[in-house]
This record gives structure tokens, sequence and C-alpha cells, in this order.
């Protein structure tokens, strides 16, 4: 809780108490405090006993969850999943207890992801930490003194602190690579000024926003060609921060120790993967070792409160958004709504209950799947495909070859013989039209409509062969019909000619 | 000279206008494929002047000559924008000859059945195949011309009306007399009944009644029939006039003008498909005029038109690589062929990539665009068909739509329920950029709304697109 976070809860309805000397680290003084309108008490035991409802950072431990009781919440990082002990103590005493790592990842819930918040400050930390022991610059420069290379920093792990990390390093002015196996975070990464490491491999390639945005296990394989590109990249590299971290596993090992030994002295290696057993096997938690080729291991897990005021600001805020989520009437009475996908998933006990793991989310989590690709053909189903379109085809092709016939034979049967034979030529010429016309240019349709146009004043022929009769009548209509034709047979060739010889080549 | 020459004349004649028809598969070839039809018309022209029946020679030479200079006037004269108007005119044109001569036929028929056992006897020519029909072969004879007469009849009323909307001389907008097709169904209905009644009495009278019906249907379905159909209608009138040729054929026992009654019937009947299916539409749809009713309401178009002015387009052709140039109608309205090829001539100069994408029915007549560009000089292996090209737009940096609507509107595919749905479309908003060349904001032809002119990556360059492109030119040297 800060000052302004307090002002805020006020507003919900509650009442805010602090213990001494809380916010001392993040530069809140008790008496910043107060002129906030939050009390201040003594002990912590007091405290506990004074307030229904308790924030705070760490998992708490075998005394503070004595002290639950049944009207109390508590909202706190809880890791559930290895704290098998607290949660049954918890509903022992039948406390409602609120895992602030448990949030759930939706949008709606950003505010409340104090994960997100923590593992922000630890990838900023982890590059100011390598920068503290690394001894040349980030940027390269060119000064009188002669050249700096920049140093190059490799992301391992491109989630929120990866993310953060890779900020950090380019604002300083490194070469900054990043790898994550979730290949859909290139262009994050690429967005924020850094290079994604590709490796060569084909895979299925899993998608990340199935498993709520975090990693999961690779394959053998992919492993394989992984630590491959590492070790290529190893004697390169300055600064390595890893952070990958696969949920409620021990961190995989990533950076091995010939990769260490292949690193130049004065690198640095920054695991923040050191809580979870460290990506780098040599990491130890909670310190800093140089190795024996001068490559520095750092393995500090309280990057957070290395950064008390930024940490406390945040966590802050999310406990107030939570908060604010938890007293939608802003009466200062806690609504435990268990049907709210943020809350249900971030609570671990509830009224006497262990409800952990929660059910999946209702609402789906950040990024919408890629659609489904069609599947690829095999060439069988192909085959089989073009089978039965060749034997659709036949078989229009048949049946309207027999209605056609079945009509001309029926035709037949009636027609004299002289209209049949001037019929069996328009059929064939029908046939002819059909196949010539499908050969014709899409771009010269134009010049086609004019050239049949020109053609179909044949009809002159009509008029001319009549002509000589002796009908005055006759002769006025074969003259009129012959005179348009005229003008057609004429205009229609010319213009063909004319658009034609405008079609030129580049 | 005998018979057997014209005969012969006419296989010819025929032969060479086939080939004429099917040089036009290329362009080049197409330059030489002219000829063979010229020749054929030539040569088919002298066989029946000096073949049997024919008479006053010098008076049909003068007719064909007068025609002749009119005609090449006409084609000398015609702007390439103009090219649809020519064409309708034409085909009505050749739907009045056809109903002269199966009038003609007619009175040719009862001239000869009006003469004696010996008179006939005298007869050559045409007057003779009469005089030697059976009574059944007359009745078919009858049928043949009725059919040749109603066609022309059809045609020629269709051309005037087609050619009248498309030179602006009537109002493109589909109109219907009240009642509807009603009226056509039942001047179809009093044609069946008069061609009954002429079969048994052989009079004029039915004949003029049908003529008369045939005439109005011909006027009242093309008035049905929106603007952006156009391409559909020309072509298929220039398939009836196609099929009267060929009616006239069978009742003048001719074998050459049912060949090639036949050829261009089925021509037409092909374009006519073609224009249909890039449009996405059943023939009887585009012949029952307007669009089909929808499915449902329309897609909510969101967002906004952002105009851009001429240095913004000018600024971002000097920066693409590759440009598309899809142009429509609206660049053959503002006459702008030209500044367009100017445009690309100097895109071109600086080593970029232009191509130009045309769709099938783009323009008012099968082929329009590509007429107008080559006119303008645009190298014809730059202008692409629809299917060549549509895969390229994600890669272009720049699409230019010039007087288009309808052909790049991405509600045929994404909206379901849009009127258009279906239909082929070029499909340029893929482009990094596009650029709408248009004059205001207003809908296309079809009246539907465009949601490409509403994407992110749309910018609205308004204004005559002949004007547009001529600022453009003024700021890309």
């Amino acid at each position: 809780m800060t000052p302004d976070s307090a002002k805020q809860l006020q507003k919900l309805g509650y009442e805010c108490a602090i213990e001494t000397g809380a916010g001392a680290a993040a530069g809140f003084s008790d008496a910043t405090y107060e002129a906030a309108g939050v009390e201040v008490i003594k002990t912590a035991a007091a405290l506990w006993k004074a307030s229904d409802i308790v924030a705070k950072v760490r998992q708490p431990d075998a005394t503070e969850l004595k002290r639950l009781t049944k009207t109390k919440t508590l909202i706190s990082f809880f890791n559930p999943a290895g704290n098998e002990d607290g949660m049954e103590a918890a509903k022992a005493k039948g406390a409602n207890v609120i895992a602030m790592e448990m949030v759930p990842r939706i949008s709606r819930a950003q505010k409340m992801d104090a994960l997100s918040s923590m593992a922000n400050i630890a990838g900023y930390r982890a590059v100011i930490e390598a920068g503290n022991n690394f001894g040349r610059f980030f940027t390269g420069q060119i000064t009188a003194a002669g050249k700096v290379p920049p140093a190059k920093v490799l992301v391992v792990g491109a989630g929120v602190a990866g993310l953060a990390a890779i900020g950090t390093s380019t604002s300083l002015g490194a070469i900054t690579l990043a790898f994550d196996v979730r290949p859909e975070v290139a262009e994050q990464v690429e967005s924020m000024g850094a290079e994604f490491v590709y490796l060569d491999f084909e895979e299925e390639q899993q998608d990340g926003a199935a498993t709520g945005g975090y990693a999961s296990v690779s394959s053998p394989e992919f492993r394989e060609a992984q630590l491959a590109k590492f070790r290529e990249l190893a004697p390169e590299v300055d600064i390595v921060i890893t952070t990958a971290l696969i949920p409620n596993r021990e961190a995989p090992e990533l950076w091995t120790e010939d990769m260490v030994a292949a690193m130049k002295p004065g690198s640095v290696i920054v695991d923040l993967a050191a809580e979870k057993g460290g990506n780098c096997k040599l990491t130890v938690m909670d310190e800093k070792i140089v190795t024996d080729n001068g490559v520095t291991i750092i393995g500090y897990t309280d990057f957070p409160s290395r950064m008390a005021a930024q940490a406390s600001t945040l966590y802050a805020t999310n406990i107030r958004h939570m908060m604010t989520d938890l007293t939608p009437e802003k009466d200062g009475q806690i609504n435990h709504d268990m049907e709210d996908d943020v809350i249900r998933g971030a609570t671990v006990t509830h009224q006497g209950e262990i409800t952990f793991p929660p059910p999946p989310p209702k609402v789906q989590a950040i990024a919408a799947k890629p659609k489904e690709v069609v599947p690829e053909l095999t060439p069988e189903e192909k085959k089989a495909q073009e089978a039965a379109a060749f034997k659709a085809a036949t078989k229009q092709q048949v049946t309207l070859l027999a209605v056609g016939g079945g009509l001309i034979l029926l035709a037949g049967l009636f027609a004299p013989a002289s209209f049949m034979q001037h019929f069996i030529v328009f059929v064939l010429a029908c046939f002819v039209g059909f196949q010539v016309i499908w050969g014709v240019a899409h771009s010269l349709h134009t010049p086609l409509m004019a050239v049949t146009n020109a053609i179909s004043s044949i009809i002159i022929l009509g008029a001319l062969m009549q002509i000589g009769s002796s009908s005055a009548l006759v002769i006025i209509l074969a003259a009129l019909s012959v005179f348009m034709a005229g003008i057609n047979i004429f205009g229609g060739f010319l213009v063909t000619r004319r658009m034609l010889a405008m079609f030129q080549k580049s | 000279m005998e018979f057997g020459f014209t005969t012969a004349a006419y296989v010819v004649a025929a032969v060479l206008f086939i080939l004429s028809l099917g040089g036009l598969s290329g362009q080049e070839s197409a330059k030489r494929a002219v000829w063979y039809g010229i020749v054929g018309m030539a040569l088919a022209v002298f066989a029946t002047l000096v073949g049997p029946g024919s008479g006053l020679w010098l008076l049909s030479l003068l007719l064909i000559a007068g025609g002749g200079m009119i005609g090449t006037y006409v084609a000398k004269k015609v702007q390439m924008t103009e090219m649809p108007q020519l064409v309708a005119a034409m085909h009505s044109l050749v739907g009045l000859a056809a109903v002269f001569v199966g009038l003609i036929a007619h009175f040719e028929l009862g001239n000869v059945l009006a003469m004696s056992e010996e008179a006939r006897h005298h007869l050559d020519g045409f007057a003779a195949l009469l005089a030697h029909k059976t009574p059944v072969e007359q009745s078919i004879l009858r049928v043949e011309l009725f059919l040749g007469v109603f066609i022309g009849a059809v045609t020629f009323t269709g051309s005037v009306v087609a050619y009248g909307k498309l030179a602006g001389k009537v109002s493109s907008a589909a109109t219907k007399l009240p009642g509807g097709h009603m009226l056509n169904a039942s001047a179809a209905v009093i044609s069946a009944i008069a061609l009954i009644w002429y079969c048994n009495t052989g009079g004029l009278l039915p004949l003029i009644v049908m003529t008369l019906a045939a005439l109005f249907i011909g006027y009242h379905l093309i008035m049905g029939i929106g603007g952006a159909d156009m391409p559909v209608v020309v072509s298929m009138l220039n398939s009836y006039s196609g099929w009267a040729a060929a009616a006239i054929g069978f009742s003048l026992g001719n074998d050459l003008l049912i060949v090639v009654g036949a050829l261009v019937g089925s021509s037409g009947a092909i374009l006519s498909y073609i224009m249909c299916k890039a449009m996405n539409r059943s023939f009887v749809s585009v012949i029952l005029g307007g669009f089909g009713g929808t499915a449902g309401p329309q897609m909510e178009v969101e967002g906004e038109q952002v105009a851009i002015d001429g240095d913004g387009v000018a600024t971002a052709l000097e920066e693409a690589d590759s440009v598309i140039i899809i142009p429509g109608y609206g660049m053959a309205v503002a006459q702008a062929q030209q500044n367009v090829a100017e445009l690309t001539r100097r895109l071109r100069a600086k080593g970029k990539t232009v191509r130009f994408a045309i769709h099938p029915v783009a323009g008012r007549l099968p082929g329009h665009m590509n007429v107008l560009l080559a006119e303008a000089k645009v190298p014809y292996d730059i202008v692409m068909e629809m299917d060549e090209i549509n895969e390229d737009f994600p890669d272009t940096d720049v699409a230019i739509v010039i007087g288009s609507n309808d052909i790049v509107n991405p509600a045929a595919q994404e909206d379901p329920n849009s009127p258009i749905a279906g239909m082929p479309v070029l499909e340029c908003w893929k482009a990094k950029q596009v650029f709408v060349s248009k004059r205001g904001q207003g809908t296309g032809y079809s009246g539907i709304e465009n949601p490409l002119f509403f994407k992110e990556n749309t910018r609205m360059f308004y204004g005559d697109a002949k004007a547009s492109l001529d600022q453009l030119l003024t700021l890309i040297q």
C-alpha cells in the first residue's frame, strides 16, 4: 500500500492500516501514511488482529497463517501449486485467500496482474545489475580515446520480464538479441528494437496463446537445436539474461556449463529463473558468483525489493484494482463473487474450501487462435477429387449429348430432309463457334465484338439475293437492308483494325 | 454463273470467317485475322452478286458503297471511349436488316404461292427455291422467318435502347413500365399466338403484330437493365444479332448465313457467360434486371473516408516500388486514359513496376479497358487479367483505383448479405496503400456502399479522374 493507493482504497469505503516502518524501504514514511489517513499500527500481530483484509507481498509463513480467521481475507503471493500446507492451514481456518500470482491472464485482469508488474521490474533491474557488473559501456562509441564496441546482450525468453529487459538494454544502446520458443513473439521482440534469433528448426511449433500466453515444455529435438544456437552465440555475447520459466515446473536448463566456459572473461549472466533452479546450472540462488574464467553469474531473486519504491507503487496499484473488483458497491464490504473469472481464478481458499486449481476462465486468454488452416490434401485425395470431378464432367457432358442428340433425332423424324441439311450445318457451326471463341484473349473482347458485328452483316446476302425481285416493296426493303449492312461491314472491320493496331508490346 | 461456284465461294468464306475469329486468340495474330474476315466478306458478297437471284447490280453496289462510306466515316471518327455505343448501334442495324430480310422472304413466298404452276417453272434463285417447297417445308419456312423477324426486332429496339443508355441519352438506371415483366411475358405470349396464326393463314397481319410485340420486348427488356450490367447486355445483343442471321439463313436456305449466324451467336453467348460469371450472377437475373434480393441487412460500414491531396499521392508513388492501377468506367468517362498512360510511362522510367489490373466487367463493354489503354499506348503485356494479378496485391506498395467501384468492393468477399456477395473482385485492399480517384462520396452504379473506401490503408483522392491525374503529372516528373 502506498499513500496514493490508500486514498483510493478509502474511496471504496475501507479503512486502511499499516505496520510501522512498512513503507520505509520504498521511501514512504509513516508520517506520509498518516497524512493520507492511514492508521499506523505498531506490530504486525496487532495489525493482523485489527484488519479484515490483509494484503502483503511474500507468501505467508506458518505464524501468519495461524492468525487467519473465518472473517479474514488474505491477498498475497501464495504459490498455491507448491504450498499445500499453506492452503490446508488457510482452509482449516476458513479464511479466504487470494493468490496474486493466480490472477488469470486476460485483458480485463491486466491491471491486477502483479506477476507482470514484478516481471517488468525484474527485467529492467536485470539489465541494470548486469551493467553494474559489466566492465564496459553498453553503447558503441568512437571517442578520441579509441573505439568502444557496443555490448551484445542476449535475452532468453521474451515474456514480460524478457521484453522489459530488451527494452532497457536497447535503450542503453546495446545490440540486443532475443530468443523465445514461441515464434509468434518475434514481432514483439522486433518492435522493441531487438533482433529475434531464429532457429533452423522445422517443427509444428506450439502456439503460446493456447497455454495462456506462457511457454510450455518443448521437444528434445527442439531443445537440441536451441542449445546448438546458444552455443554458437556464447562466445559473441557479453551479457546473457535468461528469463525462461515454465509454470509450475523447474526452470529449463538453457545455458549450460560449456557455454559459460565459452564466454569471454568479464561477461555477465543474469539468471532471472534462479528461484526455480535457474536456467544456468551454475547459478546460485540469491548470490552473485564469478566463475573461473571470469564470468559473473547473478542469481538474485529479489529484484523487486531492490527497486522497492517502484515495486511498491506497482504492487499497491495491483492490489487496489483487485480491491476495486472485490467491492463493486464501493461500500467497504467485500463481495467475493466466485462467478467472476478473475476473482475465481485468483482465489485459492474460499469459505473453508480449497478452490485451487481454478477452472479454465470463461473468457479466452490473450490473442485469438490463428484460424484453422485448411489441411493440405494428400496426393491420393487430390487424385480422388480430380477423378470425381472428371466423372461429374463426363456425366454432365454425356447427359447433354444424349438429350441434344435425342432432340435432333426427334426433329429429324418430322422435319423434311432439306431442313435437316441446313440444320446439320447450323449445329456444326455452333460447335466450331464455341470452340473458337473460348480461345479468344480477354483483352480482345471488344475487337471480337466489333468483328462479329461486321460479319453478322452477312445478312446482306439475304437482301442481295432478293433485290432483283419484281415487287417494288421487296426492292425497297432489300435496298435498305443492303445499305445498313454496308455501313456495318465497313464500320465493323475498320474499327476492329483501328483497335488492333493500337495494341502494342512494350 | 452456276450455283456451284456460289456454294464453293461460301465454303471458302465460311472458313475465312472461322479463321478470323480464331485469330483473335492473340494480339499479333489478330491483326492478320481481320484481313481474313474482310476477304471472306468480299468473297461472299461477290459470289452472291454473280450468283442466281440477284439483280440491280448497280443499285446494290451503289448502296454498299454508300453504306461503306458512312461506316468508314464513323469508324474513323469514333472515340475509343464511345466504342460501346458504336457496337450497340451497329447491332441495331443488323437487327433491323434481319427484320427487313424476313419480311422480304414473306412477300416472296406470297408472290410465289400466288403464281400459277407454269409461271413457277420460269422462276430462278430464291423464288425458284420457294416454288419447289412442299407444304410442310413451307410451314417450316414460315416458322424460320418468323423467328428471324422476332429476334431481329428484339435486337433492333434493344440495341437502340442500349445505345441510348451507353451514350447517356437515356437514363442508365433500370426503369420499368408498371407491370414489369408481366408486360414482357404477355408480349411474348402475343408473339406465340401470332406464330400459330401466321402458320395457319400465312397472312401479313400476324407477322406485323408479332413484330410490334417483339419491338416492345426489346425496348422494355433493356430499359429494365441497369448501367452496370451493360457488358452483359451488349454481348447478349451481339449473340441475338447472330441468331437472327442464322434464322434468316434457314428461311433463305443459305448455308453461309447459317454458319456465320451460328458463329456470331455462340460468340455472343460465350461473352455473356464470361461477363455473368465475372459478376457472379446468373444470366437470368441480369436479364430480369436490377440486383437480386438480399438475404439480410448489409454489413454496417465503419470508419470514415480519409481524403488525400495530390502531393500525398505523388510522394507515395515516388516511394513505391510496385504499383498496380485498376481502371474502371470512371476513367473512360473522364477520358483520362492518356494521362494514366503518361503517368505509367513516367513511373516506369523511374524503374518502378507498374501494372494494370483489369476486371472482366470493368467498363461497359467486354474488354473495354484494354482497348482504352491500348489507345493510350500502354503496352499490353503490363495489362493483366484479374486472375493473373489478384495474388500480387499483398506484395504491392500502391494500388490506384481510377473510376472503378463495384469491381474492387471487399463486401463481395466479406459480407454474405451484400448484393454482390461472391462476385470475384480485385483484392486491391491487400496492397500496402490504396488510392481511390473518385468524383465524390457517392456509391457506384449498383448503389452499394464500398467498404474499401473506409479501410485504414485507403486514401480518397477526390476529383475528376482526368484533373486529378493532371495534377499528379505536374508533381511527378
